[in-house]
């Protein structure tokens, strides 16, 4: 089972939380916006947000400067 | 003045007209994005623009901004209503200084059909992207993320998700002697202009 990250498969486990996936791919930066299928999840529920299988996952980084 | 503003959409789609004239675009920010984003739709003739900066013209700004040196010390909302008033009148102006915040994202900027991110810092884009997709999940928000420096004209790009659309490469980061210089900072901006005409005339030939 597999969900995509970025445009880039990654496996899938069941439990599989948004917090897993930033610490599996190592995302250490500040201020992210994550998107799970399109749905926006704030950063307060990060550790609890299930990942479904299947999932289109987005990782946007947000850098200062405009 | 109705001859002047006949002419002024005489080259558009006669298509695109009564989309164009009915949109109200929100701009959160009156900087570097938020300044060139508002000139370039006004000069599409784009309906109504909601703009909202808390923030006073600097001459640090005038390396990309879209300000003069008379203006300033004036409020930036106050001197870009009377820039963009200066290009012709077809466009309505709802100007806010203010600087928004959580609570005042959806009275100022609810009605409108697409906000575009003109911020500087990372937390603020970060807040008014959870913010506003929670208040409007179906309606579009343009962020402007990673514009710093110069060259790499290629790595800039527009990515999709779902509503929320990212305009830049995702990568330059302020820092050291990294600034943001007026060809990319402009670039980024006319990205999501170009960005939010785009989703307005989605289907429409």
């Amino acid at each position: 089972m597999n969900i995509m990250v970025n445009g880039e498969s990654m496996a899938w486990q069941p439990g599989m939380k948004v917090r897993d996936i930033l610490n599996i791919r190592n995302y250490t930066f500040k201020m992210l916006v994550i998107k799970v299928n399109g749905t926006l999840v704030k950063r307060a529920q990060w550790d609890s947000y299930r990942i479904p299988e299947h999932a289109e996952v987005s990782v946007i980084h947000l850098i200062s400067g405009g | 003045m109705q001859a002047i503003k006949d002419q002024f959409f005489s080259r558009h789609n006669p298509r695109f007209i009564p989309i164009l004239r009915h949109a109200r675009i929100g701009i959160a920010g009156a900087g570097g994005l938020g300044s060139n984003v508002a000139v370039t739709l006004v000069r599409t003739g784009i309906g109504a623009l909601v703009i909202a900066d808390f923030d006073r013209v600097e001459a640090s700004n005038l390396n990309r901004q879209q300000f003069f040196l008379s203006q300033l010390g004036e409020a930036k909302v106050d001197a870009l209503k009377s820039n963009l008033e200066k290009i012709h009148p077809f466009t309505l102006l709802e100007m806010h200084q203010i600087r928004i915040n959580e609570e005042n994202v959806v009275p100022i900027f609810g009605q409108c059909d697409i906000l575009i991110e003109a911020f500087d810092t990372a937390e603020s884009k970060e807040m008014l992207i959870e913010t506003w997709c929670s208040a409007f999940p179906k309606k579009p928000i343009i962020v402007g993320s990673g514009l710093a420096g110069v060259g790499n004209n290629n790595a800039l790009k527009t990515r999709q998700s779902g509503t929320l659309y990212i305009c830049g490469d995702e990568t330059t980061q302020l820092q050291g002697r990294i600034s943001p210089m007026a060809p990319r900072v402009g670039i980024v901006a006319n990205m999501q202009a170009n960005c939010a005409l785009e989703i307005l005339f989605k289907g429409i030939q």
